[in-house]
């Protein structure tokens, strides 16, 4: 594997390998020592157009965890003819030498085309509302464990619902990628406004009826929905959003024993998701948080160390 | 000036005769000392003419000038050009089209026509001084905010009404600003959805066009539709045309023959607006084309320097470039399909463009008395577009690689060779 | 033991059907060095030696490296628990991330390390099937200094066959062989491979 540019162009055997030393990266989380000397002398850059504490710092560990070099670039989205193009950017951060670029952009498909234009292998951190093929590795690897500790097996039968702003996500997408190639069968939940065009062509269900699937489901993924979207008609009132389409504290009691509470973050507490469900035991949001580096370590070693 | 005879060229009406020219018209008596071109095997066709082209200058000449795209025309087979006035001032004074009209002039390779902006700056709040453009040495008789779409039916109709004294025509870039905004640079459905590519649905333009059609038949003024893309918009026009309102459309070559399936892997070459759409839309348009819903072929030439393109898809300007390939898609699309025959070619690519926009001397037949405005074609000659043998000053050639019709061997503008091969 | 080498230097060991019609092509050579027999007496001397080179079981910890170095461990652990009558601490130690060659191999997946506990003053014992070019034995020390701080470490290796390229030096022996550089030594483990032995394999030409 030379680029991770989505988990559309993975093999199985790929997704499986890389989750299989994911496995393993969570041994150097517990050390004191937390260091490989695996990816000594290798330089990894993380080019975030848009910022991003979270899956930055995510990369940043994980590459420094592993001995590689990681700087940092906050680049400036240029639209064009304004400042540097996005190629100038690339090729000249490339020019330097380097042998990795986690790049975030707003633009779908820009790591892609990124990918054409420089030597170094591109990792893509979040491109436009394309895809996030890290964080959906790393929901896919938090979820595996939690069902390991509670001997509920892997992911193979399982029911993922994933609810909120779908238009916009691209968790969503990378998700229902994966999900199914693991043996998991996916429902979208979002209101008519917030679905992804040609939705139905995808290897998934969809339902405008959060109370119907809930009960069904083993994992809740919960998307965030963002308040400025009520401006551009896509809901009519945050209130309306949540009394249909929320994770309140009432709808908990619908759920499974063992189902478990998802959400990428930043969570948007009293929308999309109710404290209550946030906080609840059966959250594994901070799961999520210490597999994207575990998940982030074993990609970069299968990107770099060979 | 040097005489020409022309030698056994075939017409489209499938007749064969010798042209004559001297002093710029096509005259009956064979003319002595003059240059015989030797014409067999080619046809003779009127000299096209593009009612929608963009040449950068004033403000963007790294991308292309009036010279290098009035020069990229000529190679096209055209002998006119209209020019959008989305230039850098603003084409919305008289001043700024005369300037215009004074640089093709200067250049010498086709009729460059100014076309004016129908509101100041295009911004859409005031119109522009329509009828001093139109009295201007520019003679503006195009009116078009192409590039935006004229979202205030108020104003659009108080423009319908100000150009109605001189016969003047409304261009519309048919856009509705809300269902596809600024970021749309997709068709809109599974392939947008997937990509995650803001999605541009057919009905956004189709509602501008339903508006507008009603507009002109309220003021019983022009309408022209610019780059028409969808099946839906082809059933407006259909149902105005019907209805005997006084619209006329056209589509771009692109639009003819590449799909929407393009844009997979993201490459900005394929970034255009309105975008590409699918297999069921493009048939729509070939249809309507062949059964004259739609007018005219425009060219929408768009050229981009690299760092307009060099950005993520969704930033990138939308733009291809269309002069030098418009004749080959045409016949790539519509001829050797059989769905238009060389007549018809003539008609969307010549005769019908320089009737909408009134422009004297050009889409006349080939006949004695009329200006010498013509283009020598090979109908068999194919190659591979190779962007880089281009006049355009831009590279951003969506047909690149590709074997097309390469048929264009002269053009002659009022008597003078413009393009040799 | 002879070695092949030159090509044309030597018959392979053959059956008197073998065709020996002159033409050129590379065969292995595969012969046995120690039978399953031959490596239990190696196991059961080398667990008696570490338990004098030691002192006692008391704070052994018996690591093998993975891969092949995992079910020798198990027995050489198996044979010092029986010794001494108590259960001696063993694990298995994963090397991947640490090895040298990272770059120009294909890429390995990651094993697990599994410690019995911390190995902060313990004598450590690292278990590996074949000693060579020592490289394996440094990426396990360079692993055994991120897990912990040793008192001790003791190496234990079933064949030694020479050619080393760093100065590492096994504490115990099963056999030691000498080999030339182009040939192979395979163990084989029960456990693994379904039968226990000890092959050098080298490639001939014969023309």
């Amino acid at each position: 594997m030379k680029h991770l540019l989505g988990i559309e162009g993975m093999t199985f055997d790929d997704i499986q390998a890389i989750l299989a030393t994911a496995e393993e990266m969570h041994e150097v989380q517990q050390r004191p020592i937390k260091k490989l000397p695996t990816l000594r002398g290798r330089t990894v850059v993380n080019l975030f157009f848009e910022d991003s504490t979270r899956t930055r710092s995510s990369f940043e560990l994980a590459a420094k965890w592993l001995s590689a070099d990681a700087i940092n670039v906050a680049a400036k989205g240029s639209s064009a003819s304004k400042g540097e193009s996005m190629r100038d950017t690339l090729t000249t951060l490339d020019a330097m030498g380097i042998d990795a670029i986690v790049m975030r952009h707003a633009g779908s498909g820009s790591v892609a085309q990124a990918a054409g234009w420089v030597k170094a292998s591109m990792i893509n951190a979040g491109d436009g509302t394309h895809e996030h093929p890290t964080q959906a590795l790393l929901d896919a690897h938090a979820m595996l464990r939690n069902f390991r500790a509670n001997d509920l097996g892997t992911l193979e039968g399982k029911e993922v619902v994933i609810v909120g702003d779908l238009l916009h996500s691209r968790v969503v997408r990378s998700n229902a990628l994966l999900l199914p190639q693991l043996g998991a069968h996916v429902t979208l939940v979002a209101p008519p406004t917030l679905l992804p065009p040609g939705v139905g062509a995808w290897n998934v269900d969809v339902s405008h009826d959060l109370d119907a699937v809930l009960p069904g489901a083993d994992v809740v993924m919960m998307l965030r929905v963002q308040r400025e979207r009520m401006l551009g008609g896509f809901f009519p009132s945050e209130r309306e959003y949540t009394i249909r389409y929320g994770l309140t504290a009432q709808r908990l009691q619908k759920l499974k024993p063992h189902a478990v509470i998802a959400h990428p973050g930043p969570l948007n507490r009293g929308l999309e998701i109710s404290s209550a469900a946030a906080d609840s035991a059966r959250s594994i949001v901070l799961d999520q948080v210490s597999a994207g580096v575990a998940v982030r370590m074993s990609v970069l070693y299968h990107l770099l160390a060979a | 000036m040097t005489d020409f005879i022309i030698s056994g060229p075939e017409f489209a009406d499938g007749t064969r005769r010798d042209l004559f020219i001297s002093g710029g018209l096509l005259v009956d008596e064979r003319p002595h000392g003059a240059e015989t071109i030797n014409a067999d095997g080619l046809m003779a066709l009127p000299g096209l003419v593009d009612l929608h082209t963009h040449l950068r200058e004033p403000g963007r000449e790294d991308a292309e000038t009036v010279e290098s795209g009035s020069l990229a025309a000529a190679r096209g087979g055209f002998t006119c050009v209209h020019a959008m006035a989305n230039t850098q001032p603003v084409t919305d004074t008289a001043e700024n089209a005369e300037h215009i009209a004074d640089l093709g002039r200067a250049a010498g390779h086709v009729q460059v026509v100014p076309i004016g902006a129908i509101t100041k700056g295009l911004a859409g709040r005031e119109l522009a001084e329509l009828g001093l453009m139109h009295q201007s040495r520019a003679g503006v008789r195009v009116f078009s905010d192409d590039g935006m779409c004229v979202m205030d039916s108020a104003l659009m109709r108080r423009a319908f009404e100000w150009v109605k004294p001189f016969d003047g025509v409304l261009a519309q870039h048919a856009q509705d600003a809300g269902l596809a905004g600024p970021g749309a640079c997709c068709h809109e459905g599974e392939l947008s959805g997937r990509l995650g590519l803001a999605g541009w649905p057919p009905v956004a333009e189709s509602v501008i066009i339903a508006r507008d059609a009603q507009l002109a038949e309220a003021t019983r003024s022009r309408l022209h539709v610019c780059h028409v893309t969808t099946a839906e918009g082809v059933d407006v026009i259909r149902w105005a045309k019907t209805r005997g309102i006084n619209v006329t459309a056209e589509a771009t070559p692109h639009h003819l023959y590449l799909t929407t399936s393009e844009v997979i892997g993201y490459d900005t070459v394929y970034k255009v607006n309105p975008p590409l759409r699918t297999d069921e839309h493009v048939e729509a348009i070939r249809a309507a084309l062949a059964d004259g819903t739609i007018d005219i072929v425009g060219t929408d030439h768009a050229p981009h320097a690299p760092q307009d393109k060099d950005h993520a898809f969704a930033d990138a300007r939308p733009g291809m470039l269309g002069l030098e390939q418009a004749l080959s898609v045409v016949m790539e699309t519509m001829l050797s399909t059989g769905r238009l025959d060389w007549a018809g070619v003539v008609d969307r690519m010549s005769a019908a463009p320089a009737r909408i926009g009134r422009t004297t001397g050009q889409g006349r037949p080939l006949a004695v008395g009329e200006p010498a405005n013509l283009v020598l074609v090979d109908p068999a000659r194919r190659a591979a577009v190779d962007r880089n043998a281009s006049a355009s000053l831009s590279r951003n050639n969506p047909y690149h690689g590709r074997d097309l019709p390469d048929p264009v061997e002269l053009t002659m503008w009022r008597g003078r060779v413009t393009h040799r091969r | 033991m002879p070695s092949s080498q030159a090509p044309g230097a030597a018959q392979p060991k053959s059956t008197p059907e073998r065709d020996v019609t002159p033409r050129a092509e590379a065969s292995t050579d595969v012969k046995s060095v120690m039978s399953a027999s031959e490596i239990a007496r190696a196991v059961t001397r080398m667990s008696h030696e570490l338990l004098e080179l030691a002192g006692g079981a008391e704070d052994l910890v018996i690591l093998g490296i993975l891969t092949r170095g995992v079910p020798l461990a198990q027995r050489i652990a198996g044979a010092v628990s029986d010794t001494e009558g108590v259960e001696v601490a063993s694990g298995e130690l994963d090397i991947t991330m640490y090895r040298d060659d990272l770059r120009s191999q294909p890429l390995r997946p990651v094993g697990r390390t599994v410690l019995p506990g911390s190995i902060d003053n313990k004598t450590i014992v690292p278990v590996d099937d074949v000693l060579f070019s020592g490289r394996t034995i440094q990426a396990s020390l360079l692993a055994l200094a991120d897990l912990g701080r040793p008192a001790n470490i003791l190496l234990v290796v079933l064949v030694d066959r020479g050619h080393r390229e760093l100065p590492i030096q096994a504490h115990i022996v099963g056999r030691s062989l000498p080999t030339a550089r182009n040939e192979q030594v395979r163990v084989s483990m029960t456990e693994l491979d379904g039968v226990d032995e000890v092959t050098i394999e080298s490639e001939t030409s014969t023309l």
